[in-house]
């Protein structure tokens, strides 16, 4: 059970990364910088006339992934290296159950809100 | 100073919960006196309380399974005795009690007896299995266990102070909201499921990762047995799952605790949605349990009829698609609540098509069975008769998943047939399957086999009584959680139902008979080599009860079923020269779990009370208890290697024994 | 150490999905692992309130919507102290693999001021808000709002405290393996609530001012 000498790194824990303090250094500072870059055009989308009006949900939902992705390639140092093999698939399995949860339950309740009467109209039925 | 508790909390004018009350008080103070009267206290301390030892764990899981089927069965006989003879009349429990029976009844089987038994196993058997020394992270084992416990408690608790929820095993809003369930009842519920169901993630995380990253050397995923397949399965969907249901009832938390609105009546709150996500929890979680048992199943099927599993790589496709599938499917819980028919028509489909990988399974337990020399013992008889009554259940299951079908048949009895025919032929069958497999593993000797057979015979007919009828009276119209009723047509059914019931408190008497039976006659019944049954998989390697290390040697494995290729390799030539022996590293016990659980069950209460400092003291004794845990300087002990030459030794001998004498053994 | 070879058909054995498994995997990695899987449970959670605010988003039962209540000014703040302690985290990272007490213990002091500081911000915000009447009893939107804001700052301060218990193990006992273990934990956490955060801040306060 004891830190195994006997293996030759086919697979590399979630958030280490083997490499130099130097290239860590600047992975760390290229995630910074990508991320402030993309969090800035975030918020300006979402107060500027500048844009075409309806595709600002797009758009920010689109930064908000490209965001996540930095944070996952350069702070969490998830790859697609075969040692990182296993934590992909767990945060591929971990996306799909997030998907499915979300969009079905917005699927769902927006089925439902359509063909049901609103609750406030219910309540003034029983009063 | 106390909250809302009071002394009128205590049901002085309910003489049934007084009663019951009164006997597990006085059944509890009888056995902790016994305890430490005779000096067992200490042992009990060192040995299982504070064990990270997975085998334990899986024991006292398995027993905390085992002691709240009694309690969850008594609500049951209650049940249908109420139902018997409440034809015209208002029977012998009022409708407020009656409804916190049938509510109680579902959450403890559900959460205390079914969870429980599979994680248990799964604790027991799948670090043996494997051909390792633990599971990944043994202390969070404990405290799994042991939250799993307090939730447990704070339920039973809530018989004797208080009361408990009245709005069945799952609490819709609006009726659990405070206006219309001021009482601490669906309080109860609330914490002892947030707590226990952080247990319940705290094992699914270790046993995930036990199966993905601990494998004894040459044990890549294709030769794992099915059992340890099915493990993984189950436990991805509890990482999956349970987290809806911490949030779900989350949520509820907040609207009767701080006026949120979130399923309310007013002020734009939804209920639908309360149905809609606690669902897409409650259907993965039938799927966790019910996945151990059909892993369960192709173990004693395969070892029972001498022969490999049939299909293992089509079993492990059907297994993990059982497991994504069975996240697409919630909405067949709620056909009928207003959702359109494109949507009820897709959820529906689905529901049809996750049916066909179990079918696959079937198939290939049978194809198993075929052409094998077939041994029936007890836990082969549970098999055939999960088969026999599973098909049943899935395929009225497959009836109510078409959503025509279903706005008839929802919250029907047909409906409570249907899910008590797979849970109990399914589940049930599978855990009592797994235990006689697997005690004598865990405790150096078999279960009398004849008292076995008895109590399968009455749980099996037993069940047929109980439920079959309620399919008719389901037919017939009949609703669910009926407290009286006045049609005649449903009377007849209703009684034979309440004999079934009678019938399987019969096969639990034999079930208690039969363990009470065993330990006396132990010696008789001993399991010398550690392998009793001619097994095929690595947990038969080891001494009955294998000793704390688990393996002397871990092993190396090159095939499927690496346990039977063992034995017949040792039958051919003779015995190798002594392996060479080292020390071992284990982990120490730990109070952490014990501890920690215990100022859960104070907060708990504290928060089912309105006890707000008592919630603060019990969190802050909660941390502290991590703390300390986590400054400890010394988190293993060492076996020496003259210690395990000496254990292994023994086990081998016994093994030359059973090698030499049995010739004819195939 | 001499093993036990087991298992039948070693010619007719299918080719395996995989090399050689050479055993059980360091510590490091089923630790690592592990802590994974249980933030991926945490973010299923989260995509439970996201779901309830979502379908609730639009019931204000007559009260203020989201555009009337936010300031952007303090979510780029708040966005702004999350991002820079998630680097900063990234420093302390290095620091601990280098085994350098003084670096790791400078950057864990500056990621716990950039915490508390989104932490000052975001409960006066809260505070705010109750006291204009727009508290989590007043519409279901407001609840969905608070509870997914809330429950991400609830573990922001978990979080903290975590920070803080990491520095006094760092100081009392040094980089022994298993504390190492544990700061992996706590800083794969720690990221974790900034991704939480950037879903947050896109869904909720960007989305919710533009509608």
């Amino acid at each position: 059970m004891s830190d195994a000498h006997l293996h030759d790194q086919t697979e590399v824990a979630p958030g280490d990364e083997n490499t130099s303090i130097r290239l860590r250094v600047i992975g760390y500072l290229v995630g910074l910088g990508l991320a402030i870059l993309l969090t800035a055009v975030s918020f300006f989308v979402a107060g500027t006339d500048l844009v075409w009006q309806p595709s600002i949900p797009v758009a920010i939902i689109v930064l908000a992934i490209a965001q996540m992705g930095v944070h996952l390639v350069f702070f969490l140092h998830i790859t697609t290296g075969a040692d990182n093999t296993n934590n992909v698939l767990a945060l591929a399995f971990g996306l799909l159950i997030v998907i499915l949860v979300i969009g079905g339950s917005l699927w769902i309740m927006a089925n439902l809100n359509h063909n049901m009467m609103p609750m406030d109209q219910i309540m003034q039925m029983q009063r | 100073m106390l909250g809302k508790l009071t002394w009128a909390a205590i049901p002085f004018d309910q003489p049934i919960p007084l009663l019951a009350g009164a006997v597990v008080l006085v059944a509890i103070l009888a056995v902790l006196v016994w305890v430490v009267v005779k000096g067992h206290l200490p042992y009990l301390w060192s040995e299982w309380i504070t064990s990270v030892d997975h085998k334990r764990i899986g024991v006292m899981y398995t027993l905390l399974a085992c002691v709240m089927l009694l309690r969850g069965f008594s609500d049951a006989i209650m049940m249908r005795m109420q139902q018997a003879v409440a034809f015209h009349s208002n029977g012998f429990l009022p409708p407020e009690h009656y409804n916190q029976i049938f509510s109680a009844h579902g959450t403890i089987m559900i959460f205390f007896v079914a969870m429980p038994f599979v994680i248990g196993l799964m604790n027991l058997v799948v670090p043996l299995q494997l051909g390792v020394r633990d599971v990944a992270f043994p202390t969070l084992n404990s405290v799994g266990f042991w939250l799993t416990a307090t939730g447990a408690l704070l339920v039973n608790v809530s018989l004797v102070v208080g009361e408990f929820a009245r709005t069945g095993w799952l609490p819709y809003p609006p009726l659990s909201e405070l206006t219309y369930s001021p009482g601490v009842g669906v309080d109860y519920y609330l914490w002892s499921l947030e707590i226990s169901g952080v247990g319940t993630l705290v094992a699914g995380i270790n046993l995930v990762t036990t199966v993905l990253k601990i494998r004894t050397k040459g044990m890549t995923y294709l030769r794992m047995p099915m059992f340890c397949w099915t493990t993984l399965a189950a436990n991805l969907l509890i990482i999956a799952a349970f987290p809806i249901l911490t949030a779900t009832l989350a949520m509820l938390i907040l609207d009767r605790y701080l006026g949120f609105h979130f399923f309310t009546n007013e002020a734009g709150g939804n209920m639908m949605m309360f149905m809609n996500l606690i669902w897409a929890w409650g259907h993965p979680e039938v799927y966790i349990l019910v996945l151990p048992a059909f892993g369960i199943f192709s173990e004693v099927v395969a070892t029972f009829s001498g022969k490999p599993l049939f299909g293992y790589r089509s079993m492990v496709l059907a297994t993990m698609a059982i497991c994504i599938i069975s996240f697409m499917v919630w909405l067949h819980h709620f056909f009928t609540m207003g959702a359109g028919a494109d949507i009820n028509a897709i959820f529906g489909i689905a529901s049809m098509i996750i049916a066909v990988p179990t079918g696959v399974k079937i198939y290939n337990w049978l194809f198993t069975m075929y052409g094998g020399r077939i041994r029936f013992a007890t836990p082969m008889l549970w098999s055939i008769g999960f088969m026999v009554t599973f098909i049943l259940g899935g395929l009225t299951g497959v009836l109510v998943a078409v959503p025509p079908a279903d706005f008839l048949l929802h919250n029907s009895l047909f409906l409570v047939a249907h899910f008590h025919n797979v849970i109990i032929g399914g589940v049930l069958f599978g855990a009592f399957a797994g235990y006689t497999y697997w005690f004598p593993k865990a405790f150096g000797f078999r279960l009398h086999e004849g008292l076995g057979k008895a109590a399968f015979w009455f749980w099996l007919v037993g069940f047929y009584v109980a439920f079959m009828p309620l399919y008719a009276v389901g037919f017939l119209g009949m609703t669910r959680r009926m407290q009286h009723y006045d049609v005649p047509e449903w009377r007849p059914w209703l009684l034979l139902a309440g004999f079934g019931a009678v019938l399987i408190l019969i096969g639990i008497g034999f079930q208690i008979a039969q363990l009470v039976v065993s330990i006396r006659q132990r010696e008789e019944l001993r399991d010398h080599t550690g392998d009793p049954w001619d097994g095929r998989s690595l947990e038969w390697a080891t001494a009955s009860p294998p000793p704390v290390f688990n393996f002397a040697i871990p092993p190396d494995v090159r095939g499927e079923d690496a346990y039977w290729s063992q034995k017949a390799l040792a039958r051919q030539k003779a015995t190798v020269g002594e392996p060479h022996y080292e020390a071992i590293e284990m982990p120490r016990n730990s109070p952490t779990g014990f501890i920690c659980a215990f100022f859960a069950t104070v907060v708990g209460f504290a928060l089912i009370w309105h006890i707000w400092w008592m919630v603060i003291v019990g969190l802050i004794g909660a941390y502290a208890t991590f703390v300390v845990f986590a400054w400890r300087d010394h988190d293993e002990y060492e076996i020496p290697a003259d210690e395990v030459a000496r254990i292994d030794r023994l086990n081998i001998a016994e093994r030359r024994d059973m090698v030499s004498a049995a010739g004819s053994l195939s | 150490m001499s093993a036990v070879t087991l298992g039948h058909d070693e010619a007719a054995t299918p080719h395996a999905l995989e090399k050689e498994h050479l055993g059980p995997a360091p510590k490091r990695i089923v630790t690592g692992y592990g802590f994974w899987i249980f933030i991926l449970s945490d973010m299923v959670m989260f995509s439970c309130f996201f779901a309830a605010f979502a379908v609730l988003s639009g019931q204000t039962a007559g009260g203020p919507h989201g555009a009337e209540l936010f300031n952007l000014k303090n979510v780029a703040i708040e966005t702004g102290c999350l991002l820079l302690s998630s680097f900063v985290c990234g420093m302390a990272s290095i620091a601990a693999e280098e085994r350098n007490a003084f670096w790791f213990q400078i950057s864990m002091a500056v990621t716990c001021a950039l915490g508390l500081a989104f932490l000052f911000i975001e409960f006066r915000e809260f505070a705010d808000l109750v006291a204009r009447g727009a508290g989590p009893s007043r519409s279901a939107f407001l609840s969905a709002f608070f509870t997914l804001v809330g429950c991400h700052g609830l573990h922001v301060s978990a979080g903290i405290l975590w920070l803080l218990t990491m520095m006094a193990q760092v100081f009392a006992k040094g980089f022994r393996a298993d504390i190492q273990r544990r700061f992996l934990c706590f800083a794969l956490f720690w990221h974790a609530l900034d991704i939480i955060w950037v879903a947050v801040f896109s869904v909720v306060y960007l989305l919710g001012s533009a509608a």
